[in-house]
Order: C-alpha cells, then structure tokens, then sequence
C-alpha cells in the first residue's frame, strides 16, 4: 500500500444480537454476543464521533434488532450530531408511531424494513416468529412520518417464486427501494444451504420479472438484485473491497472489515475498546490483510477484473476451500469453482413435504434470555 | 440546402418549445432538497455531498453552489440572479434551470 487508505464511508452498526427473529439465513455470527457484552451508550457515541472525524457518513443501525436498544434515540442523536446520516435496518417488530417519532426527532433519515414473503403465513413461517402484522404496521408508520423506506428480501428457494407479490407489497406498501437479495451461505444460512438454495430456474424466472418490474417501476420504485454468486459464476465486489468502503462495529466493539469476517481464524480483531477507529481503519492487520491486491493468489493475481471484484468474498472462500486468501469458488475461474457448481446443479432433495414447510434449522435461542427479560 | 435550412428551422423552434417546457416546469417553484436528502460539506474529503438512503453523490463545480440555495424559500429566478451576481460572465440563466431540472429529475430536489 502506497500511504494510507482513503476514509471508509459507511459503519454498520449491529447495535445487539438480541432479534425476536429466527431467520434460517441470519447473517450474524453463529456465537453471538451476549446483552451484557454489548457497548453502552456513551460507548456508541464515541464511535460515531470517531467515525466521523474519519470520514464515515453513512450509518446503518442494525442488529439483530436494533429497536432492542432502548437507548437507539440517543444513539441516533449522536450520529446527526456527527454530521452522519443515519438509516436504521429493522424487522418492524417494536416501531411504534411514538418510538419512531421520537428517533425522527433525533435526526433519523431512513428506514430500511425486512420482510420475508409477501405472504403473511409464509413470511412468519420463514422468520419463525409472528411478525408480518408488525412489519406491515411498521411500514405505515414510516409512510405517515414520510420518511424514506427501503424493503430487503433475502431470497432462496422458498420465496423465489414470489418475487413478482413481493415487489406489489413494497409497491403497496410505498417503498421507494426495494433490495432483493439472493442468500449468501455463510454462518447460519451455510446451516440451511440444502433447504434455501434454489433451483437455476427458480433463479432465470424470478429475475426475468426483476427485469420486468424494474422496467414498469423506472422511476418510482428502484429494484436491487443481488446477485446469487453460486449461479453466476461472478464473484461478488464483496464490500466493495476489504477496508476499502465501510466497516461493521460488532455489538461488543469489535471492528470488522465485513459482517461475516469474525469467522475467519487467525484474524486479530481489533476492538473499538482498546484501539482509536482510525488506528483499526489505517493500520489493524486485520483491515490490512485483504486489503488491496498484493495478497492475491491464483488467477485473481494477474486476472483484469481483480479490481472489480477483488477476488471475491474472503469468508466464502474460507467457508468453502478452509483458504480465505484463495479466489473466492463463485468466480468461474477458480480452481475451486467445481464445489459450487456442484451445489448449484443438484436438485433440490425430493421431499414431498418440503414444498409445503422446508424444514429449517432455525436460529438458535436469542442469548441469554434472562437479561433480555429485564430491560 | 433549403431542406437544411427547413431541419434548421424546425430544430431552432423544437429547441424554443423545449425552453418555454422548462420555463413553465420552474416557475414559481422553490427548489428544495428532497425529504431524504442532505448537502453537506466533507471536511476530511475536501468535497461537496448530497447523502441518501442508499447512496453519495459527490458534486463536482459548482453544483453545491447552486444546491446550497435551494431552501424552499428562493424562486428559480432569485438563485439564478444571485448565482449572476456571485459568478459575473457565467452562462448562469441558461445552466442553471436546466440543472435543477435534472436533479429534480432525479428526486434529490422537490
């Protein structure tokens, strides 16, 4: 590296663990932190401070479930205070008018809302909670506050066939964004691969209506398609580059280049309690180590798109070869790349009852459930 | 050559109905940045921005200028004049509306 790198523009906080969700796919790590690790108040509002003196002006507020937090207000303020726009990444479960009027006072600018089926018992059966109700509850009260509301679908064989429904709903439910995101198999959803990964025509079909609906919604509602690596044969630009763009500060402080990035070994990550955020984005070996091109191996070290794609996903590549600095097994040029096909060409287990309830590996019981009970 | 000078003609008077559509589209509008976007100046970057839910515009020349006085109060013809004022010689009255046009079209203005 040639001095130091440009300032990140966006933190993903993951204010908690704690999620009333049980998503097969969660993207939290499989050990999650416990209420009593987390980071306070003034803690946050430090790292916001520090984030913006650094460059960051994106925030997002996540989780788990950020409305867990019930200090998320005073959070919120301290970003707006920091000059940081704050988006906050919530299940709807909680958003009350009141709650929300009180984060839009605190300088809240957008929401972005998950859902997981336009059905209402298929999308409580996905997120193995009652949830729909408060979801569509959550999006009216975004809409009378006339914020800004994005929708995010994580996609996989169960509600692929629904996308078309799935773009009314956000249509319906006036959202300006609506992110449909094919599920990306680590952590928990690696758990679920056999039951969430999709067939190939599943995926042609729901993105010829992707295509169609982007077409009819030009200019209303914008349509994201994030792409399913396993089938493409592109890598995915994972976060646009390792320490390259943003970065995700855990519930407990710790400072990650990518949400997934805790599961790879040896990786010595920094906490934002013991360490300055611009020590961890400018010099941390662990914001270091993919950083750039010079770590590159196989055909990513002379390929033209290396700075396109960076050599893919770091975590998929650990998930898949035990290797997180081989070229990521989507990419068609790998030599790896015959697991995910082999993956990506099986047909899906022939079990009469799996087109009715697939049978997920649910995300384990929130921690420590007796805290939680208390606040 | 009079056919040229018939297409000449016809794209002059094309081009004068295009100015009177956009001469009606920002009359007596008081641009003002969309419900969800914010101009704000990057300190660490040197660079004029305008932040959304999902993404940085960073502006180049003279843009911020313009934007800043979009504050719902300034018709398109006071920002224009000011803009005159501040930038003497500047094609101003003739970039300018079509600019705003263009942003407005892209949502970022109301």
């Amino acid at each position: 590296m040639t001095g130091p790198p440009a300032p990140p523009w966006a933190l993903l906080a993951e204010l908690t663990h704690g999620c009333p969700l049980r998503c097969p796919y969660c993207s939290n790590p499989l050990e999650l932190v416990g209420r009593s690790h987390e980071l306070s108040t003034e803690e946050w509002e430090d790292v916001l401070w520090q984030a913006a003196e650094l460059g960051v002006v994106h925030t997002h507020l996540s989780g788990g479930e950020p409305l867990l937090r019930r200090d998320l207000a005073a959070i919120v303020a301290a970003a707006e205070g920091a000059g940081i726009y704050t988006q906050l990444v919530t299940s709807g479960n909680g958003l009350s008018a009141s709650r929300l009027s009180a984060l839009v006072s605190a300088g809240l600018r957008s929401v972005q809302l998950s859902v997981q089926h336009a059905d209402p018992v298929a999308s409580d059966r996905i997120a193995g909670h009652r949830s729909f109700s408060a979801k569509e509850r959550a999006a009216a009260v975004v809409r009378d506050a006339e914020l800004p509301l994005g929708l995010n679908v994580v996609l996989h064989r169960d509600n692929l066939d629904a996308v078309d429904a799935i773009v009314d709903l956000g249509v319906a439910w006036g959202a300006e964004r609506i992110e449909l995101a094919n599920a990306q198999f680590y952590g928990w959803a690696l758990r679920n691969r056999t039951t969430l990964l999709p067939t190939r025509d599943q995926l042609s079909r729901a993105s010829e209506v992707v295509e169609r609906r982007r077409k009819q919604l030009a200019g209303t509602t914008e349509l994201v398609w994030v792409v399913p690596d396993y089938f493409d044969g592109v890598p995915k630009p994972c976060m646009g580059g390792w320490g390259a763009v943003s970065l995700t500060v855990a519930p407990d402080g710790r400072v990650l280049p990518c949400p997934a990035a805790g599961t790879l070994p040896d990786l010595d990550i920094p906490n934002v309690r013991d360490r300055s955020l611009e020590w961890i984005w400018r010099s941390s070996p662990a914001f270091e180590r993919y950083r750039g091109t010079e770590w590159m191996t196989g055909p990513c070290t002379d390929c033209p798109r290396r700075e396109t794609d960076f050599g893919g996903c770091r975590c998929q590549a650990h998930a898949l070869t035990g290797d997180a600095s081989r070229t990521d097994p989507a990419c068609a040029l790998s030599p790896d790349h015959a697991l995910v096909r082999a993956l990506a060409e099986v047909p899906p287990p022939d079990d009469p009852e799996s087109a009715d309830a697939p049978r997920y590996v649910y995300r384990g019981a929130r921690p420590e459930p007796r805290e939680r009970a208390t606040d | 050559m009079k056919e040229a000078t018939v297409k000449e003609a016809a794209a002059q008077e094309a081009a004068a109905r295009e100015t009177t559509a956009q001469e009606a589209a920002v009359a007596g509008w008081r641009p003002a940045p969309a419900r969800s976007v914010v101009l704000r100046h990057d300190r660490v970057r040197q660079a004029d921005l305008l932040v959304l839910p999902e993404r940085v515009v960073v502006l180049s020349g003279r843009a911020a200028d313009v934007l800043r006085l979009c504050d719902g109060h300034r018709q398109v013809g006071e920002i224009v004049d000011e803009l005159a004022a501040r930038f003497p010689g500047a094609p101003v009255a003739d970039e300018v509306p079509r600019f705003l046009d263009r942003v407005r079209e892209e949502g970022w203005l109301r």
